[in-house]
């Protein structure tokens, strides 16, 4: 039917040692469907007995286009787009594509629009290092650890589902500010969780930090200097569990995030340990964030009121000739942004988060590129796992914590 | 423009013919395909700009001088300070010297560009698709790539509609196109 064409030795020989060519080492496939490569992750691995010579990461399993369907929807309606990116942390895409629209067309966000913002991505920060470490923890064997990540995950889904409706993909965030304001329910949620959540994490701890198993597991395995992290572009808990402070909540920092005061965790042991250290500390910090962004929490708008980018609200639709004209037009042809380009980012969960926007005059954007911090951190998957043996690259892959929908977009 | 930002700018300005563009706070040096490696070289061992934060492409068809810019991001970790980079190419069999030697995190963005835009990269080690399957034909990120709504193909008139497709036409299975 049609021309499938098998790849040949040839065109991949430059990947291997000479050795897999003469057969004394071997040649595993691993994935795209395993279970511990959390998702469709595909790895070649060339083995000595048990040892891994070469890791070669195959990706693009779950490539959907999105950057092309961006380019062919308007800016509001691309927006969609982004919260199947990086499906554990919905919102911080959202706010990181606002973010570049709002540089790009110049908009103001209200300072209570800000600040649930950043509740609502710690929030989500959260719940991602739960998945992260219920999955990791679930590929070293540590089973119960999981069951009690997704408890405390669904409560935050619940304060989602509270604010925007939705569970997971929840467009919240909005160029100019937010869809709506929060519900009078959400800081009675959101109180409720920090009250508990300490005391959940000190249960987790319990459960892994001292344990003789994980720390079998996951001492002196997976390092990688703090050189070798810059020159890869690794970002996120790799880099700062490699010794270097480096946050973009701290370094540029967005969203208001230079009122609030928090530590960066980090530690210089550069393996899986260090890196479960610093993501769990994280938590904590998060916490702490939330918590001060609740207390300070402006009123106020929740929308920018320049009408020529951001839709009028409802209410005065009815009365004002001018408010409908706006709806009409945004709704219909959608705002254009100047012929120009910017790049805006976030600490996600996993690291630096960037978008490149690039406008070019019209509703429509030129082009949208997602700097997505699981693409850039797998490619030093080979120089994390060599020498190590199989069973191991299984806890690096979950120290890493790839979200696969983040690495293919 | 920030101190460090500035400096490194007008040493570059004094070597390279480049333009310069601001916008937002943001500055773009847009520098010829010859100068690239050794401004990038030059920008990392004395100018600190140690991380290569994002490489990527824009297609402006149907312009053919330049067709595509290729865009680097650099950050340094040192002077907490952004600069781009961008590379103005030609449509014709695009192609630009490869920055992996530079910083290794290029060789995966660039493999991507390679996929997406069809755009070369001269002394890329691995230069392979990375997210479309390796036999695809065309490049889906370029602008004349049409999005989507294929009409279907079933077993009785497979054939005919792929004679309407528009890469129906190309040979598959062309060494260079993996």
């Amino acid at each position: 039917m049609s021309d499938v064409r098998e790849v040949t030795l040839e065109e991949l020989r430059h990947l291997v040692s000479e050795r897999a060519l003469s057969g004394e080492t071997m040649l595993l496939n691993m994935g795209p469907q395993h279970p511990s490569t959390h998702g469709v992750l595909r790895l070649l691995l060339e083995l000595d007995g048990e040892i891994v010579v070469n890791c070669i990461p195959d990706i693009g399993f779950l490539h959907t286009g999105v950057e092309k369907n961006m380019e062919a929807k308007t800016y509001q309606k691309a927006e969609v787009m982004t919260d199947r990116l990086d499906y554990l942390y919905n919102i911080g895409n959202n706010l990181v594509y606002s973010m570049a629209v709002e540089k790009l067309v110049n908009l103001d966000v209200p300072p209570r629009a800000q600040a649930i913002r950043v509740i609502l991505t710690e929030l989500s920060r959260i719940a991602s290092h739960l998945i992260w470490l219920g999955t990791s923890a679930l590929d070293l064997a540590a089973m119960s650890v999981f069951l009690y990540g997704m408890r405390e995950r669904e409560y935050i889904l619940d304060i989602f589902e509270l604010v925007s409706g939705q569970r997971m993909m929840t467009t919240y965030v909005r160029p100019g500010g937010l869809w709506r304001d929060v519900p009078v329910e959400f800081e009675d949620a959101v109180r409720n969780f920090l009250k508990i959540m300490p005391k959940r994490l000190d249960e987790y701890e319990a459960l892994l930090t001292k344990n003789e198993l994980f720390l079998d597991r996951t001492k002196g395995i997976g390092i990688i200097s703090k050189e070798d992290c810059l020159a890869y572009g690794l970002s996120g808990p790799i880099l700062r569990a490699a010794g270097m402070a480096y946050d973009l909540r701290k370094a540029r920092p967005y969203s208001g995030y230079e009122q609030y005061d928090f530590d960066i965790p980090t530690q210089t042991d550069s393996d899986i340990y260090a890196r479960y250290l610093v993501r769990v500390e994280e938590m904590r910090q998060s916490l702490r964030i939330i918590r001060q962004a609740l207390d300070t929490l402006p009123f106020g708008p929740v929308r920018s009121n320049n009408y020529k980018f951001v839709p009028p609200p409802r209410s005065e639709i009815g009365t004002s000739m001018e408010a409908l004209i706006h709806h009409f037009k945004l709704w219909t042809e959608g705002f254009s942004a100047p012929k120009e380009y910017v790049h805006a980012a976030v600490e996600s969960p996993r690291g630096e988060l960037g978008v490149y926007l690039e406008g070019d005059g019209g509703p429509k954007p030129l082009r949208v590129h997602y700097r997505t911090p699981t693409f850039v951190n797998l490619q030093a998957l080979p120089l994390l796992t060599r020498g190590h043996f199989v069973a191991d690259v299984v806890g690096i892959i979950g120290s890493i914590d790839i979200v696969l929908g983040d690495a293919d977009r | 423009m920030k101190k460090p930002v500035e400096t490194a700018v007008k040493a570059l300005q004094k070597k390279f013919s480049l333009e310069l563009h601001e916008y937002q706070g943001e500055t773009t040096l847009i520098i010829q395909p010859e100068d690239l490696v050794k401004a990038a070289r030059l920008l990392r061992d004395v100018y600190q700009f140690d991380m290569l934060i994002d490489e990527t492409a824009v297609d402006y068809w149907p312009q053919e001088t330049p067709r595509f810019h290729v865009v680097y991001q650099l950050y340094s970790t040192e002077t907490n300070s952004l600069l781009r980079l961008r590379v103005p190419l030609n449509g014709h069999e695009p192609a630009v010297d490869s920055l992996v030697s530079v910083w290794p995190v290029a060789n995966w963005h660039e493999r991507e560009i390679w996929d997406m835009f069809g755009i070369r990269f001269n002394g890329h080690p691995d230069l392979r698709r990375i997210l479309m399957p390796y036999d695809w034909q065309g490049h889906p990120l370029r602008k004349d790539y049409p999005l989507g709504y294929e009409e279907v193909q079933f077993t009785f008139n497979y054939d005919e509609i792929r004679q309407r497709k528009p890469y129906a036409n190309q040979k598959p299975g062309r060494k260079s196109d993996v």
